[in-house]
């Protein structure tokens, strides 16, 4: 499977340098490395989903009891989250770190991924949360702290975009 | 099926665990149940989801998960828990030993003008979170049931849901004066404290 095992292992550090504690998932196939290091990591609560806008609630009552988290989700997840985010993390501004994997951009061969690349950008803008892409591993630990720092600080949602560039291990070469 | 008839009121099921409720973590749903635990008496202990339909239990899940030290009740409801039904899933597949979650259904969405919901039709709240994967699983139509409902559920020490059926009557309003981000801020801080306080076992 050609996503990088190494690079979702600098996220997954990062993460865990943080201080991220819990972590909640719908399986996609960017994802799948990240997921199964926060199920090997003893110190790490991982919470299985049945639907993204659980991770919402779960990750609400993580953070009132003291417990940094993060979402990690498809961009269809964080589609079908929306109603969660606004009713539950910014009416009662909770800091929410989304790592969303950016489906359906340049380079995307599934077709039925085509739709949620192209709205995910309006939908945050539309929201007003802010949100930075993780497109090159040089800058993944410090655009993962600097995102926790300002979802503290202002007490709301924050997202970073898992672009392709960074979990497709040989989508730049062979392109 | 025979509808069996249903003899309790909302707030009377509140009234009747409400001192048991003192050194534990209390999350509602909106609406009718929101403004009757209120009136019946605000404690620091206790923060109401005013919106999120659906999510009271993963809040619930999630304090639960990261502070196995604390006892944690849920006050859910028909038209919440119809919302998130794979949240029943994922309650069970994690199965916190320190949660009540309780459903009070009166088959209604009442704080919107009393339409119907599905367990009005048959639908089985108590049955599908058995189904879930939810290891207890009751239903109970009478105060003295639900108080008795209650106690065994902290007594077993293991998730249980508790759907009481009652009756679709609630307060007259559903705003009070307890601004929702007070509540969030106060019931953050009584968590930071809570621990030394608790007499609940670790799981």
């Amino acid at each position: 499977m050609p996503v990088s095992v190494n690079h979702s292992r600098l996220i997954y550090d990062a993460l865990k340098e943080c201080g991220v504690g819990l972590v909640s998932a719908l399986p996609e196939t960017w994802l799948v490395h990240l997921i199964r290091m926060a199920e090997d990591d003893p110190e790490m609560i991982l919470v299985r989903l049945a639907k993204e806008e659980e991770g919402v609630g779960i990750s609400a009552g993580a953070h009132l009891a003291g417990t940094k988290s993060a979402m990690l989700m498809q961009n269809h997840g964080f589609l079908a989250s929306v109603n969660g985010i606004v009713s539950c993390a910014q009416l009662y501004r909770i800091p929410l770190l989304m790592l969303i994997s950016h489906r359906g951009e340049f380079g995307e061969r599934d077709p039925w991924q085509t739709e949620g690349g192209g709205v995910t950008e309006h939908v945050l803008q539309a929201l007003r949360i802010p949100f930075a892409y993780l497109d090159a591993p040089g800058h993944v630990g410090h655009r993962i702290r600097k995102a926790l720092t300002l979802a503290y600080s202002s007490n709301k949602p924050v997202a970073l975009l898992l672009c392709r560039d960074l979990m497709w291990e040989d989508e730049g070469h062979r392109d | 099926m025979s509808p069996v008839p249903s003899s309790m009121l909302r707030i009377d099921a509140l009234r009747s665990v409400y001192d048991r409720l003192t050194d534990r973590v209390v999350i509602t749903i909106m609406g009718a149940v929101a403004a009757e635990l209120q009136a019946i008496g605000h404690r620091p202990n206790q923060f109401y989801l005013q919106h999120a339909m659906g999510l009271a239990s993963s809040m619930g899940l999630g304090v639960a998960l990261t502070r196995p030290e604390l006892s944690v009740v849920v006050f859910d409801g028909d038209g919440s828990v119809l919302m998130n039904l794979g949240g029943l899933t994922t309650l069970a597949r994690y199965r916190p030993r320190n949660l009540v979650h309780v459903v009070f259904d009166n088959e209604s969405l009442l704080s919107v003008g009393g339409f119907p919901t599905a367990t009005s039709t048959g639908s089985d709240i108590t049955a599908m979170a058995a189904a879930a994967g939810i290891p207890r699983a009751v239903t109970v139509r009478t105060v003295d049931d639900f108080v008795s409902a209650f106690d065994e559920a902290i007594a077993a020490h293991e998730l249980t849901t508790i759907v009481a059926k009652v009756d679709a009557k609630g307060p007259a309003g559903f705003v009070t004066d307890l601004a929702l981000l007070e509540n969030r801020f106060e019931f953050q801080r009584w968590l930071k404290k809570a621990g030394a306080r608790t007499t609940h076992p670790a799981s």
